[in-house]
């Protein structure tokens, strides 16, 4: 009834070719995140302008970034600039694509975190004689970083799960790296329930970390 | 001295200050009374140049507020301003929120910058609350911290925009006390207010708003024994 053996030893045996995708996945993703956060925060200011062509450019990726498939965005800067000719790396197209997603989600949040301040806030500040750059760094911004501390932690998470679809566009990170040797041994079940425990212990150590800085960074 | 001229403000088609021309002069303080919606606390806004003005002027010591040359954040250093919604940063604890803008706004070191704000904690008597964040202050504490942090920046002048109107009952009392300790070491105060009690007790003058137009000034005497208008009769029957 029950034939299948299992057979471990291939797996562990490229365990650190595995780890080392770890590593790469990490990486690309932590880019991503970075640059993210920043573009993130450039398309939530454009957004909160409310006309013009930086709020319709910022928009315009946003939505495209929210309501689309992620794995459709990959293909465009995979497929679709190749079909313009322009041809990425792979890493670069899951950079690309990581990102451009990310920083339409990070947007939506940080433009929730500003909107959820009260405007007396930024009054207040100037009323102080707190010019506006010193009233968004010093008072308003780092009150919206907490609003969106837990979110933009989540949207790691994601952005490191969601890598695994550059396996769809040939790059070796965790997931490719596994598919690979799982074609090679046709161990498949054993290769990928292995990366699934990667992915877990990854995820919770971020989790572990995020909350350890929240409970040094947020003090009330 | 805060002197208005002939200001008009409008939101859009709404025509809140029909022409006011007030003076203030140092050490004194005025009471600003009213309905809601009489434009008393725009007038404040106009004086510290938050909302922009479609004619008269303002002047604060000889400074024009409403030139384009003039610096407002270097003006709003000398006008303290203390708001319904008291404001605290709750990201900064209480000594934070009082020594932030010295530092960064004046240009103090952060020695200096922290004196200042123990001597102005002290004078509003939180003097115990320091290191506290503002979550776990009252209503009336958290009014008093702000009262602090603006006079942490040295002003000439404070503007007080319905201070104790958002608190709980039994927190007013200690936020008018300490406006009332301003008013006796010679603060030049503008204070809007619904509290009928302090506007009379320490006022130098009490001015009633209404519609957009300076009704009545005078002593607390002239306008609360003795009032001229219709309108401030009417007004202080309903609010007795």
């Amino acid at each position: 009834m029950f034939e299948y053996n299992f057979h471990w030893r291939p797996v562990f045996r490229s365990l650190p070719d595995l780890l080392e995708a770890a590593l790469t996945t990490l990486q690309v993703a932590s880019l991503a995140m970075t640059v993210g956060v920043l573009l993130g925060f450039i398309l939530a200011v454009g957004r909160m302008r409310e006309t013009g062509v930086i709020y319709w450019f910022a928009t315009t990726w946003v939505e495209l970034a929210r309501n689309t498939p992620a794995l459709f965005q990959l293909f465009f800067f995979g497929f679709g600039l190749g079909a313009l000719g322009l041809h990425l790396s792979p890493y670069l197209i899951v950079l690309a694509g990581l990102t451009f997603n990310t920083a339409g989600y990070l947007a939506e949040n940080f433009r929730g975190g500003f909107e959820a301040i009260p405007s007396t806030q930024l009054r207040a500040a100037r009323s102080l004689g707190m010019n506006p750059l010193q009233a968004y760094t010093r008072i308003l911004i780092p009150q919206v970083m907490r609003i969106v501390y837990y979110p933009m932690t989540n949207q790691f998470v994601w952005v490191v799960l969601m890598s695994s679809l550059g396996m769809l566009v040939g790059y070796r990170e965790l997931t490719g790296e596994t598919q690979f040797f799982a074609s090679k041994t046709y161990r498949i079940f054993e290769y990928f329930a292995v990366t699934a425990v990667i992915y877990y212990v990854m995820v919770k150590v971020i989790l572990v970390l995020s909350k350890v800085f929240a409970s040094r960074f947020f003090r009330y | 001295m805060i002197k208005v001229n002939g200001l008009h403000k409008y939101f859009d088609d709404l025509h809140v200050l029909r022409g006011i021309d007030l003076e203030v002069q140092k050490g004194e303080v005025l009471s600003v009374i009213g309905a809601s919606g009489s434009g008393k606390s725009t007038l404040l806004y106009c004086i510290n140049g938050i909302e922009q003005i479609q004619e008269g002027s303002v002047y604060v010591d000889d400074v024009d507020v409403h030139s384009k040359a003039t610096d407002l954040n270097k003006l709003r250093q000398r006008l303290g301003m203390v708001f319904q919604q008291w404001n605290s940063f709750p990201h900064l604890t209480a000594l934070e929120n009082v020594a932030l803008a010295p530092q960064i706004v004046r240009g103090l070191t952060k020695a200096e910058a922290k004196d200042i704000a123990i001597k102005q904690l002290e004078h509003v008597g939180l003097g115990d609350k320091f290191d506290v964040y503002p979550n776990a202050l009252s209503g009336g504490q958290q009014q008093r911290l702000a009262i602090a942090r603006a006079l942490a920046m040295d002003p000439q002048y404070m503007l007080f925009d319905e201070a104790t109107s958002a608190l709980d009952p039994e927190l007013v009392g200690e936020v008018l006390d300490t406006m009332r300790v301003l008013a006796e070491e010679g603060m030049t105060m503008i204070c809007v207010t619904h509290e009928m009690g302090f506007a009379r007790d320490v006022s130098d003058r009490v001015a009633y708003f209404h519609e957009g137009v300076v009704e009545e000034i005078g002593s607390p005497d002239q306008i609360f024994v003795d009032p001229e208008s219709e309108h401030t009769k009417k007004f202080l029957a309903k609010v007795r």
